[in-house]
């Protein structure tokens, strides 16, 4: 890393760790989250390789069934909180947002320092669950009561924790909120506004309204652990059901605090390699907003056989159609660029191309489940396993994916071998429809999820989805290598090697400190390609 | 460009945007008080008879109080008058310490007859004022909290003025300090009636 500082006045001349932990430099700060949430998620693919190597047989495999439910118990709190959302909002999004603005910094670069350190401890408090008290949690990630309220293991610790990292993400969108309202370069008005940074503004907006839920959520678990007070124990007046009601008010639209900035990637990328326009960039801008309203009112189609009304049933079913038409409608908007575009067939375009194919197939049982009495037979099956792996392994990780092999060459100054990403690339799509294409089958066949053991009829659907999970392992062993090499030492690259239009491109690779020397004045949109060339 | 670092809108808009999310935070009890009033309406008057509201209404007497004096002491700063904005902090800080005070001799009270979540005596009665004695302890307990770090950021705001930062011309984080300090005291708006008079 150290020579990608070659270049004079880059961000990465200071040196020495307190230059990194204190800094208030946004790409910084934008790096600081990502080398933790790869790490994490390196992390977190072990512990999922674990938990699918022990279910490649009915019976014990390599664990008993104590350590299997706190394997995928953290396999969820680290991939959920640690992983998934803050990956690309807090990376990405603290790189590139005030790059596409023109701005010098966030708005608020001390607090977006500070929130960088809670999530430091957050990560902290999180490992210190697993390694301290009576054992790690093992009530899954989503912490349901009653059991979180009476199990021995250290459940307290693992929703402060949670809690820490939701005040984190709060700040986070807050100071996108601020920014992205302030801090415009002259003449980068809200229709000149990249998609990106339409798509971060949607997300922030749930991050501030819907994570605040989910922080009390928590601090009633750990009154009801701590100090006995019954708010969800019907003995003493309270209802469980109303845990499950507050948690999903805050993460049913998290997952779209998951999803919305990939798509946000994908729709910067798309338009770069077809040397087009975007399709509908209005209607794209506007999806963004209307997935982050209709997203906050469907959370109860998690309940759907929780003991709800008919009417509620209906209700949340039909909401929840509503929110696939806007998904659909940057689906529609994304094929539509590509058509009779100048398709130049890149790494980023790649695993955009991956994102929009495996998305799809998770949106698309996104609605079998929606359908109130689909999911009576589906519901906490493999099916359901396999629809959000889909959605946010096969979206928001192959949109983390492309957004590194789009940003590598700004941030770096370096390029990775094409040939090899694009190889990574394939081998990932391939790899996550063989480990999850077989859980459609086994949710729908009727094995439920979560289940440490199974009836020897699912044995060779679980064969399958297990040799799935060493296809991914080997594609993201490819890609991360080559990343880390390319990142070492590739080829020098100019500031614009994929000809694109956005603010970002304008800068050396990698970028000075304080961004733009002179104040830029936007005239153009972020998709007129008129007149920008690629620098080979 | 806006400057970052003396961006007067963008440090309101920040500070409304958080205090959005701490109505929120509030929100969600407000919610669970609402189903659980509803489920229980009989046991949750029963039990409010048991709180007093002399107490109550003494303390929103105090936090109202300190409400307009931290108002008083924002207008004396804009004016110049650095001295009279930092005594008036000071009586603000200190009308809070009453307010918590009162709140340990109302809860120190409670916990002699037995009311506290999980004793034997609320065991005893009916389901449903146990829930109002959760609600009440997670939702004054929770605003006592925030009566705390109130206290804290007031304090940091009166040494920012001792020392010269935070000054007629720039006066934002005393400003919003103001905001977070009226919005707790908000909250307990809300709470007093609807735990000390509804019932």
């Amino acid at each position: 890393m150290n020579d990608a500082s070659a270049a004079p006045g880059s961000f990465w001349d200071a040196r020495g760790l307190a230059s990194w932990l204190f800094t208030i430099d946004h790409k910084r700060i934008g790096l600081l989250y990502l080398w933790c949430v790869l790490g994490f998620f390196i992390v977190g693919v072990s512990l999922g390789l674990l938990v699918r190597l022990e279910l490649i047989a009915p019976g014990r495999t390599i664990m008993g069934p104590q350590t299997y439910n706190a394997m995928f118990t953290l396999h969820g709190v680290i991939m959920i909180f640690l992983v998934v959302i803050p990956s690309i909002p807090a990376s990405f999004g603290n790189i590139i947002l005030p790059l596409h603005l023109g701005a010098e910094d966030v708005a608020f670069p001390r607090l977006n320092m500070f929130s960088w350190w809670l999530y430091a401890i957050g990560a902290v408090t999180a490992l210190a669950a697993l390694f301290t008290g009576d054992g790690p949690p093992d009530t899954g990630w989503t912490f349901y009561v009653p059991f979180s309220a009476v199990t021995t293991t250290n459940v307290s610790v693992a929703v402060a924790a949670v809690f820490v990292l939701g005040f984190s993400s709060i700040l986070t969108g807050l100071n996108f909120i601020v920014t992205i309202h302030r801090l415009r370069a002259p003449g980068l008005t809200w229709t000149h506004l990249s998609l990106f940074a339409w798509a971060l503004y949607a997300t922030a907006w749930i991050q501030l309204l819907a994570t605040p839920i989910l922080g009390i959520t928590g601090l009633l678990i750990i009154a009801e652990r701590v100090l006995d007070m019954g708010v969800f124990d019907p003995a003493r007046g309270g209802d469980p059901i109303l845990y499950q009601h507050l948690f999903w008010i805050y993460s049913h639209p998290a997952v779209y605090i998951m999803i919305l900035p990939a798509m946000g990637v994908i729709s910067d990328i798309i338009p770069v390699f077809a040397r087009k326009a975007i399709f509908g960039y209005k209607t794209i801008a506007f999806s963004s907003l209307a997935i982050a309203f209709a997203g906050s009112l469907v959370w109860a189609h998690h309940m759907f056989v929780s003991g709800m009304s008919d009417t509620a049933v209906m209700v949340f079913s039909l909401l929840t159609f509503v929110v696939a038409i806007p998904s659909a409608v940057k689906v529609f908007n994304w094929v539509s660029t590509l058509y009779k575009g100048s398709i130049h067939m890149e790494p980023p375009l790649v695993f955009a191309l991956g994102f929009i194919f495996l998305f799809t197939m998770g949106g698309i049982t996104g609605l079998v489940l929606g359908a109130a009495g689909a999911d009576m037979h589906v519901h906490d099956t493999y099916f359901v396993v396999g629809h959000f792996h889909y959605v946010i392994f096969g979206g928001t990780g192959m949109g983390l994916f492309a957004a590194l092999h789009y940003w590598l060459p700004k941030v770096h100054g370096r390029m990775y071998n094409k040939r090899v990403a694009t190889w990574s690339a394939i081998i990932l799509v391939v790899g996550m429809n063989g480990l999850y294409f077989p859980m459609y089958l086994l949710g729908l066949a009727g094995m439920p999820r979560r289940y440490y053991d199974y009836l020897p009829q699912y044995t060779a659907l679980h064969e399958a989805s297990t040799v799935g999970s060493w296809v991914v392992v080997a594609g993201l062993a490819l890609m991360f290598v080559n990343l880390w090499r390319g990142m070492r030492s590739g080829p020098r690259v100019g500031p614009n090697p994929w000809g694109a239009a956005t603010l970002e491109w304008t800068l050396p690779s990698p970028p000075p400190t304080h961004n733009f020397p002179v104040e830029p004045v936007v005239e153009r949109g972020p998709y007129d390609f008129r007149g920008v060339r690629a620098d080979d | 460009m806006t400057d970052a670092h003396r961006d007067y809108e963008g440090a309101k808009l920040g500070m409304w945007l958080f205090l959005f999310t701490e109505i929120l935070l509030f929100g969600g009890l407000f919610v669970l008080f609402a189903v659980s009033m509803a489920r229980h309406h009989d046991a949750f008057h029963m039990a409010s008879q048991q709180l007093d509201p002399a107490m109550g209404a003494a303390n929103t007497v105090v936090l109202i109080t300190s409400s307009w004096l931290v108002a008083m002491a924002v207008a004396a700063l804009k004016l110049g008058q650095d001295a009279r904005a930092r005594a008036l902090t000071l009586g603000t800080i200190a009308l809070a310490g009453v307010f918590l005070v009162i709140k340990y001799f109302e809860w120190s009270a409670k916990f002699r007859h037995g009311l506290y979540p999980g004793s034997a005596e609320l065991a005893a009665h009916p389901p449903g004022e146990a829930a109002y004695f959760a609600l009440y302890y997670a939702m004054t307990g929770l605003h006592g909290i925030h009566v705390l770090v109130g206290m804290g950021v007031l304090g940091f705001a009166w040494w920012l003025m001792r020392t010269g930062r935070c000054t007629q011309g720039d006066f934002v984080f005393l400003e919003n300090a103001a905001l977070y300090w009226h919005l707790v005291d908000l909250i307990w708006i809300y709470l007093f009636p609807l735990f000390y008079l509804v019932g």
